[in-house]
């Protein structure tokens, strides 16, 4: 079975909310809507304290090329313009409505019929990616990358292939999973229009081998599709972008500035190709998205299809309320995941996930001196020596770490899960990787105004 | 006894030719320097801490020698040597020097675990910079001393150390040179190199929180609200500005009337280094500035749990 070349682990898989099938959460008093959903600049309010908006009314525009919009996930008032600590435990700019009813704009088609491509001959690439952005559509996996900046490859790059990626490698999180099973025929024709919209003819979609009845059920279906399912062997990072390509078609992209589109292949999660049918063929921009809430010791770990915006204090309340022992709340999977300041964090784009840790496993444990067992580099999907990295980092030697290729780290934690010692390996690597790409930033800038 | 006289005869051949070679050599590729950049390299410190902003004590004496070509070397300056050592360069250069008033680092928060109460705990390695990357910290605050003590490891002089009960780092004035090399560590900006006062006393506003008055005040019970009453009590001398919510005291211009300090319902505004003032005026007016010799400073505490 195919996987990816270098390192990885394989963290229990913890899946606990597999069997559980997807259920619509209840909507929130007030929905909370960060501008900062998305990579890229932050999105800029259209509404103001007092407008009257409805399911879908456009909440802000994007503020910029890379950026996309934000849609209100309810019908309701705006009720103030403030800030938020959101997931990422910063405080952001925020849109604040007070929930009334549940209308909807009317330009949605909420029957739950399937639009297959055919029935829709009008769509052009250009058409498609414009529905895409206009949807305020990111990638759904947790990076949030606003979704028509890939589906628009820069010039001199060309498109063979699009990867879907449903590998879902992070434990506890069953969300895409268990969309694959419910939507599959959905997902399939949003693959068809990432295609069209790229221009290619190959689509492949990867799945881990701990989703069987997955595997089976799209490779049914699939076929009708032009899609070809790759079944691939239990590793995580195997979601990560270049880990995924490499499982998948086996090509290995070189270090930055190249990007995937360099050999070829365009990725999208399993989830934005939903939400992507969903935009194109519906009109419904992303406003919900499946949520996995999980934990070893929460009465019942769900799939909730729940409105963006909604307080993570209600999702927990939904699946039977934080458990008593709970030491730790993350917001995505316990590997990337980040543990959350307080559960009034309101809901994203890239919300994942909602893991509750117990005490006794919330914790690091204690660290010790590095014994040089070199199992980090064994682990690492990147071909890094994380040991050294972190070292450098933590004396401030940026052009040796610069040199020795920290910022084709891609942050997956595979190190220090590792680490026999507990050493926060990725800690020091992330400062290393902030700076380098700082200086290396600081640099081009100089290059350009010596230019001029 | 020949082979030794013979050793010693070879060996003392090539140390002589050795010697002749290494003294024609060094007349031949001299390169010249600057006698002066010698002598001006020894009146420094030769501490190399990088304060001046050149790469360590020579470089500073370098670039002194160098700007003297042009008839001064204003905005040079030793903050460790300081005015003395600048007047020891000055003369060897032959220029005047302008008087610099002398600096110190100031610790520009007062959240210590008392004022600003730790709601989260974090998990990850004990840096500054590291807790500054996983968002506000331990505290509400997303402007206050994070508590981890970078500010400590970078100093030279070890004029700066943790205050384990209140988690915020003390600069000793009397060992602290303004390198600004605590400054430059904080990933918050909250340590200011300040003018040290007449006597060393100085009115500093000590809180960093840029938030609205209701958010800052849940913070910390010793945040900037940017109410703005400072602000008017200063009229006379406009030496306190008010800007994204925090007041700002300019040191030049500050008269040290101690009128803000009264004013400010949050005990913010500390005044260094007065001597005590009569208890009647202290306790009501000032429940929070103690005018110790040292700087308190102030505070807080670290980011959120997080997990890699």
């Amino acid at each position: 079975m195919k996987t990816f070349r270098i390192g990885g682990v394989h963290p229990a898989e913890n899946k606990l909310s597999a069997a559980s099938p997807i259920r619509q959460a209840a909507l929130p008093k007030q929905a909370v809507f960060s501008m900062f959903q998305h990579i890229g600049a932050p999105a800029k309010p259209v509404v103001q304290k007092g407008d009257i908006v409805k399911v879908g009314t456009l909440l802000a525009e994007a503020g910029g090329f890379v950026s996309a919009p934000v849609h209100s996930s309810v019908s309701g008032k705006v009720s103030k313009i403030d800030s938020v600590i959101d997931a990422s435990g910063t405080r952001r700019q925020a849109i604040f409505v007070d929930v009334e009813g549940d209308e909807w704009e009317e330009t949605i088609d909420r029957t739950p019929d399937l639009v297959r491509l055919e029935a829709r001959p009008d769509l052009d690439a250009k058409a498609i990616v414009e529905k895409i952005k206009n949807a305020g559509i990111v990638g759904m996996g947790g990076a949030t990358f606003p979704c028509h900046v890939k589906l628009s490859p820069p010039p001199g790059s060309k498109a063979e292939c699009v990867i879907i990626n449903a590998v879902e490698c992070e434990p506890y999180l069953t969300a895409d999973h268990r969309l694959m099973l419910e939507k599959p025929e959905q997902i399939l024709v949003g693959v068809q229009l990432i295609m069209k919209a790229v221009g290619v003819e190959r689509a492949y979609i990867g799945i881990e081998n701990n989703k069987r009845d997955a595997i089976a059920l799209m490779k049914a279906k699939a076929a009708d599709y032009g899609v070809e399912v790759v079944p691939l062997k239990v590793k995580y990072p195997q979601g990560g972008e270049k880990q995924l390509i490499d499982a998948v078609i086996g090509r290995q992209v070189p270090p930055p500035p190249a990007i995937p589109i360099s050999v070829g292949a365009v990725v999208q999660n399993v989830g934005t190709a939903y939400a992507i049918y969903e935009a194109v063929m519906k009109n419904k921009p992303l406003i919900e998205r499946v949520i996995t809430v999980t934990g070893k010791t929460l009465a019942q770990p769900s799939n909730l299809l729940a409105r963006l915006g909604t307080p993570f204090s209600q999702l927990l309340e939904e699946c039977g309320g934080v458990p008593e022992n709970c030491g730790k709340i993350i917001g995505g999977g316990p590997m990337m995941g980040k543990a959350l300041l307080n559960t009034e964090v309101p809901m994203t784009k890239g919300s994942s996930g909602l893991l509750l840790m117990p005490v006794e496993e919330s914790g690091r444990g204690k660290t010790e001196p590095c014994i040089r067992c070199a199992k980090c580099v064994s682990a690492c999907p990147m071909g890094l020596e994380p040991y050294l990295l972190s070292k450098l980092a933590s004396n401030k030697l940026w052009d040796e770490a610069e040199a020795q290729d920290v910022v084709s780290c891609i942050e997956c934690g595979s190190c220090q899960f590792t680490c026999p010692s507990n050493r926060p390996l990725l800690d020091m690597i992330r400062v290393g990787k902030t700076t380098v790409m700082g200086n290396i930033r600081a640099r081009a800038a100089a290059a350009a105004a010596a230019k001029k | 006894m020949e082979l030794i006289l013979i050793a010693v005869g070879v060996l003392g051949l090539i140390g002589l030719s050795s010697a002749l070679i290494l003294f024609f050599a060094s007349h031949k590729f001299a390169v010249y320097e600057d006698p002066r950049i010698a002598q001006v390299s020894a009146v420094l410190p030769q501490a190399n801490c990088g304060g001046c902003g050149y790469p360590g004590c020579s470089g500073f004496a370098s670039a002194c020698v160098k700007a003297s070509a042009d008839g001064n070397i204003e905005g040079k300056f030793c903050p460790v040597g300081g005015q003395p050592v600048m007047e020891q360069v000055a003369e060897i250069l032959g220029l005047a020097v302008e008087a610099q008033a002398p600096r110190v680092a100031v610790v520009r928060c007062n959240g210590s675990c008392e004022n600003r109460p730790r709601l989260v705990q974090f998990d990850g390695a004990r840096s500054c910079r590291v807790q500054q990357m996983t968002g506000m910290g331990e505290t509400g605050c997303a402007y206050g001393c994070l508590g981890c003590g970078d500010c400590v490891a970078a100093c030279q002089f070890g004029a700066i150390s943790m205050d384990a009960e209140t988690g915020l780092p003390v600069v000793d004035e009397e060992k602290c040179t303004a390198c600004g090399a605590c400054s430059k560590a904080c990933p918050r900006g909250i340590i200011e190199i300040r003018l040290k006062g007449p006597k060393g006393r100085r009115m500093v506003v000590l809180c960093n929180n840029k938030d609205k008055g209701a958010v800052a005040n849940k913070a910390c019970k010793a945040s900037c609200i940017g109410c703005g009453k400072c602000v008017k009590t200063c009229e006379k001398f406009l030496a306190i500005t008010l800007e994204n919510n925090l007041a700002y005291i300019d040191a030049e211009k500050c008269k040290l009337c101690r009128k803000c300090e009264e004013a400010c319902p949050k005990g913010a505004i500390h005044a260094f280094n007065f001597p005590p003032r009569k208890p009647k005026t202290e306790e009501p007016a000032a429940p929070v500035a103690a005018p110790a010799d040292v700087p308190t400073a102030a505070p807080a505490e670290a980011p959120t749990a997080e997990k890699a």
